[in-house]
């Protein structure tokens, strides 16, 4: 049987129509000769979602996962969250990834406590969406019990890919937040929901 | 070749004459059982005795036989022999209702832990110890949760969301 060899001598053509988005589209605006305005959301929108700082709270194995992310393979860096931030003080973006065990809950409660808003977080793998496969006595069921969470990867654990789709997902949110969003009523109720003031 | 299991257990029958019982080897490695009251002076026996040796508590844990009517918690004890490189274990058994047995730790140090996760997991209590509390489990809970009187699925749960599960319930 011949051996898919092809591509080595005769190189398949390029077919990236509509798969890859290289850069977004600026904003909708009014652009002149040297100036361009649109709106202070959609700029603060823009600088935000690429330059989101991670804390990688990793306890299990899609911290692995999120190691293999991390690498020149999958490259994180890609979408402007090179720098990992090991200080919740600096990041606005946690990323609970594994078991979180319910004697560990007020640890990652008061990790987000700490950091600033803006803040997200993203539930990565089946444990900390939902607990997972430990329907047990020490397991905290999901990490939405206790704090709010943004963007579910599910995946037992999910492929490096799974993680970028869920950044992507988390950049999408910050892109279109609104500026006033954390002051609402609305997000204060969600706020004191979990007793966080 | 150095100490053997029958000369340990020839030491044991000198000194502990009938309390010391159930002998068996099983994968080569010398078990027994005592009273739970005599479990200090067999392990300073084992400590002390200038031919056995065991200077060592490699470990320590119980076990739940809740058929066993009146010895339902085994407490394990795991001894090394770091000279002649031996290892011994010796059981003990105690009334659930009544879980008392004597600490290690003025013997051992590394006891203090192994019996703070022993009683956090089967509630075995052990009088004199410095600090018995639980040691992995979160403080608030009320039970024994490796001790065999629970359903794999606790139905009375409230922290699970059912939703996830493709069982019913809501959100």
């Amino acid at each position: 049987m011949a051996r898919p060899v092809r591509f080595n001598i005769s190189p398949k053509p390029r077919d990236n129509e509509g798969h890859i988005s290289l850069v977004d589209a600026p904003p909708e605006g009014f652009s002149g000769e040297g100036f361009f305005t649109t709106k202070l959301s959609e700029v603060v929108g823009l600088a935000r979602k690429n330059s989101m700082w991670p804390l990688p709270f990793a306890t299990s194995c899609c911290g692995i996962e999120f190691m293999a992310t991390m690498g020149a393979h999958y490259d994180f860096g890609r979408f402007g969250a090179e720098r990992m931030g090991f200080s919740p003080r600096q990041c606005d973006m946690l990323m609970v990834m594994g078991t979180i065990a319910k004697k560990m809950g007020p640890v990652l409660r008061q990790v987000y406590i700490q950091m600033s808003e803006p803040r997200w977080v993203i539930a990565v793998g089946a444990c900390a969406s939902s607990g997972g496969i430990f329907d047990s006595y020490s397991v905290l069921q999901g990490i939405d019990q206790i704090i709010p969470v943004d963007v579910y990867v599910p995946g037992c654990p999910p492929r490096p890919e799974a993680i970028l789709d869920g950044v992507m997902a988390v950049q999408d949110l910050v892109g279109k937040e609104s500026i006033r969003r954390r002051n609402s009523e609305r997000y204060q109720q969600l706020m004191l929901s979990y007793g966080i003031q | 070749m150095g100490l053997t299991n029958e000369r340990i257990r020839e030491r044991l029958v000198e000194k502990f004459g009938e309390s010391a019982t159930g002998f068996s080897e099983p994968f080569g490695m010398l078990t027994f059982e005592v009273p739970k009251e005599m479990n200090l002076k067999l392990l300073q026996f084992l400590y002390d005795d200038p031919e056995l040796k065991f200077r060592f508590l490699t470990d320590l844990q119980a076990v739940h036989y809740p058929d066993n009517k009146g010895r339902e918690l085994a407490v394990v004890y795991h001894l090394h022999n770091l000279t002649d490189n031996v290892r011994i274990r010796f059981k003990i058994f105690t009334d659930i209702e009544n879980p008392d047995v004597f600490t290690a730790t003025r013997l051992y140090e590394c006891a203090n832990w192994m019996e703070r996760e022993t009683y956090d997991f089967f509630g075995v209590n052990f009088v004199g110890h410095p600090n018995l509390k639980r040691i992995l489990n979160v403080e608030e809970m009320d039970y024994f949760p490796m001790r065999k009187e629970y359903p794999m699925e606790d139905q009375t749960r409230i922290d699970k969301d059912d939703e996830m599960f493709g069982r019913g319930g809501t959100i």
